[in-house]
C-alpha cells in the first residue's frame, strides 16, 4: 500500500499521522522547528516562506486553542489564512465533507488544516485533493493528532536530549485519545526504549500492547523511575459513565499528585496537552510545580506547526 | 427450447460428477447427461469447450434494494448482476422499505422477480414486525406467500423473551429462523474488530465475544424450543468451534460466511478504506483461517455474497460514518475460485459451498443438475482472469473492496429454467 | 591553481579591522560565512551572529525546504548597528539578498558592509561586496566550496559537474 502521506517522490506531502513516518522525517520536522523557536523570539516574528499561499483551517470539531495556534503559525509564515468552523455552517445543511473541501479548493486553498470528530477524516480528504494541495490532520476522532505528538516529543527532546535512554509514561484515557496514539508512535519511532501506558482496563484499547507499549494498571509501579510523565485529559463524558464511576475515584487512583510524582526520577518532567482538569487527572501543585513543562509545551506548538507547514509547502510534485 | 451444451466439464457436486459430459435441456429441464435422449434435436448448441458447466449458483444473501431503496439499486439491475455472476437462485433479506413483514409485499416482490425472469428469488420474511424486535409477524401467512425463512437482517433483537417466542412460533410450523449472532450492546457503535487495527486507527471495536455470546444464547434457545436456525455471516474462530459442537450434538443448525470474509482481514482496512467497512467486521488472520477450515470440514455450509449495493457517496465519508456493506453478486464465483486455486482445493469441493449446500439450506430444488431437475446452469471459464472495475459490474453498487483486483473465473452463460438469461459478449 | 583560503582570510581580516574597531558587528551566513565570521571574531573581537537563510531563499517553491536548517542567532540588537555581512563565495547574489531580508527582520541596521572570501562574478542581482579576498572566474559547471578541517583550517575546493 502506498504511504498516503508521501508524494510520488517519497517526500512528505500530507501530515495525517505519526504512524507511517520514518525517524529521519520526524527528526527533520523537529530540527526545523528548532529554527522556528528562534523566530518567535525576534521582533519580526515572520518569515516569507508561505507568502502568496492560502492556508484553510477547516474545523468540523470546534477548538479555539488548536485553531489559534495553527492560525498564528500560518501567519508567521506569511500565509493568508481562512478559518472555517463547519459545525455551524454548511455541514449541518447536509453538505458533505468533500463538498466543503471542493469549494475551498475552487477558492485556491493550498493547504488544509483539518479537525474532525471521526477517525480517518483527514485521510479521506487527503485522498481527494489533487497533487500539491497539502492536508494537515489537526485531530481526527480517536486516531491521531500528529502535530501534538510532534510538539510533545520536541518538548521531551528539549529537556531530555538523550531519547535512547528514557522511560516515558503516558497516563490516562488512552482508549479515546488521539494525542496518546500520536505520542506513542513518535516516542517509539524515535527510539525511546520504554514507553508505558498507565490506566484502568476500561480506558485501554484491546491489544494496546501491539502499539509497542508496556501496560500498567497501578500508577505507583508504573511511575517508578520514569523520566517523562505525559498526562492525558479525561473528558467530562467519561467521568460518570459506564467506563469510570467518578472523577473522585479516578483522581485517587490515577491522578498525578506530589506523592505519586515523587516515585518517578527526581528530575522527571510532567507534560499535559491541555486543557487540564485540575483535581481530576492532575493536582494543581504538580501542574504549577517546578517539574511541570506544560507552559513551554504551548510555545513549542507554534514552532512545530510552522515547521510542518514549511516542509509540506516546499514539497511539490 | 432444446439446448445442447457440448464439450464442457460438468461439475455437479451433489451428484458427485466431475467429468466431460454434454448436457441436454428441453422444456426448462435437464433431459440428458452425457448422451442425448432419443430423438433430441437441439434448437441451440452451446460450445462449452474448455469451460466448466455447473449448477446455477445459489446465493443465500443478496440485497435487491426494492422496495424502497431504488436510489441505491433496482430489482432489474441487481437481478441482471446476479445472472452475470452465474447466480440462478438467491435469498434476499427483509430489510427493505417497507419491511417484508406483510404477505402482500412478499407476493409483489416475487411477482416482479418472476416477470423479470432472470433469477429465482426467495425472500426472507421479517421475524418481527418492522424488524423492531417486539411483535411477531404472521410467519405462517408469509411462508405461504413464499418466504423460505425468517430473519431480523442486521437489526438487533435484544429481548430474549421475544427471541424465545419467535423461535417457538417458527418451530411450531417448522420454519427456519435466520439470525446474525451479534450481541447488540457489545456491538453498539462498533465498526471494526476490537483488536490491533481498531486500536491503531482509533475505531470503535466489536469484540469477538459479541458473536460468541449471542451464538450461545441462540444455541440455548434452540435446545429449548427445537427451532431450526441458520446462522448468518460467521466471523470468529470461536463461533466455528461452537457450531461444530452444536452439529455434533444434532441441533438443526446451519451457517454461512460472506465471500468477503473468505479472503479479507482487519488489516485490509489499511488507511481507513471504507470499502472494508463491513458487518460483521473483518477479523484476524486466525479467524479467517478458521472460517476456511470450517468450510472444508462442512461446519460452515455455504459462502454467500451478502450483496449490499450502496450509492457512491455512501462510502465517501470517514470510516465510521460510511455505510457498511459490499457489492458482491458478480464476485461470488470468482472469490470462491480464488480461494480454491490459492489453497489447491478440488473445484467440486469448492463449488459445493455455492451450489448444492446453500440449496439444501434453502430447502429448494436448485443447486444440482440431476436428470429431471430445473435447468439452472452456469457455464464459466475458470482460466479467464477479469479486472474488477466499475464498468465491468452490472450492479449499481460499485462498492467492493476487491475493486481494481484481477480475479479468476468469467461467467460465459447463465441459464434459468432452460433459457439463456446471461451471455458474455 | 586555487588561492590559499587562509591567506584570503588574512587579507579580509586586515580590510575589516578598522570597521570592528569602530563598533561594527560580524554576521556570518551559514555555513561557510559563519565559519569565517567565527575566525574573524577570534582575531578581531566584536559581536558575532549567524544567519541561516533557509526561510528566505527565493527558490523555496521549486526545491522546497532544505533538509537541515540551523537556527539563526543574532545575540545583539541589530537596530542602528553597522553590520559586516560575511559569506564564503559571492556568486549570483541571491544568498546575500535573502540574508539582508532576514537581517532586516531583526531590526534596521545603520549600514551593511558585505565581505566575501571569493567573488566569482556572474551576478544575477545588483549586489556587490565592499571587501573581497580574491576575484576569480570559473568555467561553466564548476563550483567552489570552502572546507574546514578538524583543526579549523580552511581550504578551497573546486568541483566539476560531470555533464551527461
Amino acid at each position: 500500500m502506498n504511504n498516503p502521506q508521501l508524494n510520488k517522490h517519497g517526500e512528505l506531502t500530507h501530515l495525517l499521522s505519526i504512524e507511517g513516518l520514518s525517524a529521519p522525517i520526524l527528526k527533520q520536522i523537529l530540527e526545523t522547528a528548532e529554527s522556528f523557536v528562534g523566530v518567535a523570539e525576534r521582533e519580526v516574528k515572520k518569515v516569507p516562506l508561505l507568502r502568496g499561499k492560502t492556508v484553510c483551517n477547516i474545523f468540523f470539531e470546534n477548538s479555539t486553542r488548536t485553531r489559534t495556534t495553527f492560525e498564528i503559525a500560518a501567519k508567521r509564515l506569511s500565509a493568508d489564512v481562512i478559518n472555517l468552523n463547519v459545525g455551524t455552517s454548511s455541514q449541518s445543511k447536509g453538505e458533505t465533507i468533500l463538498d466543503t473541501v471542493d469549494n475551498l479548493i475552487a477558492m485556491h486553498a493550498d493547504m488544509f488544516v483539518v479537525r474532525h470528530s471521526q477517525s480517518g477524516a483527514a485521510h479521506l480528504i487527503a485522498r481527494h485533493v489533487g497533487p500539491d494541495i497539502h492536508v494537515i490532520n489537526a485531530g481526527d476522532g480517536r486516531h491521531a493528532h500528529p502535530t501534538q505528538g510532534l510538539l510533545d516529543v520536541f518538548t521531551v527532546r528539549h529537556y531530555k536530549p538523550d531519547m535512547h535512554n528514557l522511560r516515558v509514561a503516558v497516563v490516562g484515557d488512552v482508549l479515546h485519545s488521539r494525542v496518546a496514539r500520536s505520542e506513542i508512535h513518535a516516542l517509539t519511532t524515535l527510539g525511546v526504549p520504554e514507553v508505558r501506558v498507565i490506566a484502568p482496563k476500561t480506558l485501554l484499547p484491546q491489544e494496546v500492547e501491539k502499539l509497542g507499549v508496556q501496560v500498567y494498571h497501578d500508577m505507583a509501579t508504573g511511575l517508578k523511575d520514569v523520566d517523562v510523565i505525559m498526562m492525558l485529559r479525561l473528558q467530562n463524558e467519561r467521568m460518570n459513565g459506564a467506563l469510570l464511576p467518578s472523577a473522585q475515584e479516578y483522581f485517587k487512583t490515577y491522578g498525578l499528585t506530589q506523592e505519586k510524582l515523587a516515585l518517578a526520577k527526581p528530575d522527571a518532567i510532567v507534560m499535559h496537552p491541555g486543557p487540564m482538569n485540575r483535581g481530576v487527572e492532575i493536582d494543581s501543585t504538580v501542574a504549577d510545580g517546578a517539574q511541570s513543562v506544560i507552559l513551554p509545551q504551548v510555545t513549542y506548538g507554534i514552532a512545530v506547526r510552522m515547521a510542518v507547514m514549511s516542509i509540506l509547502a516546499g514539497n511539490t510534485e | 427450447m432444446k439446448i445442447h451444451i457440448k464439450n464442457g466439464r460438468l461439475i455437479d457436486p451433489k451428484n458427485n460428477i466431475d467429468s466431460k459430459q454434454d448436457v441436454f435441456i428441453a422444456a426448462g429441464k435437464i433431459v440428458g447427461l452425457g448422451n442425448a435422449p432419443d430423438g433430441f434435436v437441439a434448437n441451440q448448441t452451446i460450445d462449452a469447450s474448455n469451460l466448466i458447466v455447473c449448477p446455477g449458483l445459489v446465493d443465500l444473501s443478496a440485497r435487491l434494494r426494492e422496495p424502497g431503496f431504488e436510489y441505491k439499486a433496482t430489482l432489474e439491475s441487481e437481478l441482471l448482476a446476479a445472472a452475470a455472476g452465474g447466480v440462478t437462485s438467491l435469498a434476499c433479506p427483509p430489510d427493505t422499505d417497507p419491511v417484508l413483514d406483510e404477505p402482500g409485499l412478499v407476493e409483489m416482490l416475487k411477482h416482479r422477480a418472476k416477470l423479470l425472469n432472470l433469477v429465482n428469488v426467495y425472500p426472507l420474511g421479517a421475524l418481527t414486525r418492522q424488524l423492531q424486535g417486539k411483535n411477531l409477524t404472521e410467519m405462517f401467512e408469509l411462508s405461504e406467500a413464499g418466504c423460505v425463512g425468517f430473519s431480523q437482517a442486521d437489526n438487533a433483537l435484544t429481548d430474549t423473551q421475544v427471541l424465545w417466542n419467535a423461535l417457538q412460533y417458527a418451530a411450531t410450523f417448522n420454519l427456519t429462523v435466520w439470525l446474525r449472532a451479534e450481541d447488540a450492546h457489545l456491538a453498539k457503535n462498533g465498526v471494526a474488530h476490537s483488536g490491533e487495527v481498531a486500536a491503531r486507527l482509533g475505531l470503535q471495536g466489536i469484540p469477538a465475544c459479541a458473536e460468541t455470546i449471542a451464538l450461545s444464547t441462540i444455541l440455548s434457545l434452540m435446545r429449548e424450543t427445537g427451532a431450526k436456525v441458520h446462522v448468518c455471516r460467521l466471523s470468529t474462530l470461536q463461533a466455528v468451534a461452537m457450531i461444530k459442537q452444536a452439529k455434533k450434538e444434532g441441533l438443526p443448525i446451519s451457517c454461512d460466511i460472506a465471500s468477503t470474509h473468505l479472503h479479507l482481514i482487519e488489516h485490509d482496512i489499511g488507511y481507513f478504506d471504507a470499502l472494508c467497512h463491513l458487518r460483521p467486521p473483518l477479523r484476524t488472520e486466525r479467524d479467517r483461517d478458521a472460517l476456511r477450515a470450517g468450510l472444508l470440514e462442512g461446519t460452515i455450509d455455504a459462502i454467500c455474497s451478502d450483496h449490499t449495493p450502496v450509492d457512491d457517496d455512501a462510502k465517501l465519508s470517514p470510516f465510521a460514518e460510511s455505510e457498511p456493506g459490499a457489492s458482491g453478486l458478480e464476485l461470488l464465483l470468482s472469490l470462491t475460485l480464488k480461494w480454491a486455486m490459492e489453497n489447491k482445493l478440488a473445484l467440486p469441493k469448492a463449488l459445493t459451498s455455492i451450489t448444492s449446500s446453500p440449496a439444501s439450506v434453502l430447502g429448494i430444488e436448485g443447486g444440482s443438475l440431476s436428470l429431471g431437475a430445473q435447468a439452472d446452469v452456469c457455464i464459466f471459464d475458470a482460466g479467464n482472469v477479469w479486472k474488477v472495475e466499475a464498468k465491468a459490474l452490472l450492479s449499481q453498487g460499485k462498492n467492493t473492496p476487491f475493486m481494481g483486483l484481477e480475479l479468476p473465473g468469467k461467467v460465459r452463460w447463465t441459464l434459468l429454467n432452460g433459457q439463456i438469461v446471461y451471455q458474455q459478449h | 591553481m586555487l588561492p590559499d583560503a587562509e591567506q584570503l582570510l588574512e587579507n579580509l581580516s586586515r580590510q575589516l579591522q578598522p570597521f570592528i574597531a569602530d563598533g561594527a558587528a560580524l554576521v556570518g551566513i551559514h555555513s561557510g560565512g559563519a565559519w569565517i565570521a567565527s575566525r574573524l571574531q577570534k582575531s578581531l573581537g566584536g559581536d558575532l551572529g549567524t544567519l541561516d537563510i533557509s526561510f528566505y531563499r527565493d527558490d523555496f517553491s521549486r526545491i522546497g525546504l532544505h533538509p537541515q536548517t540551523k537556527p539563526s542567532n543574532i545575540p545583539f540588537d541589530v537596530e542602528g548597528r553597522h553590520i559586516l555581512l560575511i559569506d564564503d563565495v559571492l556568486y549570483t547574489g541571491r544568498t546575500v539578498r535573502a540574508a539582508m531580508n532576514e537581517l532586516f527582520d531583526y531590526g534596521r541596521p545603520a549600514r551593511i558592509t558585505l565581505a566575501v572570501l571569493v567573488d566569482r562574478g556572474e551576478r544575477e542581482l545588483p549586489i556587490e561586496a565592499q571587501a573581497v579576498g580574491v576575484r576569480m572566474t570559473l568555467k561553466p559547471g564548476q563550483n567552489l566550496e570552502l572546507l574546514r578541517d578538524a583543526a579549523g583550517h580552511f581550504n578551497l575546493k573546486l568541483h566539476e559537474e560531470i555533464s551527461e
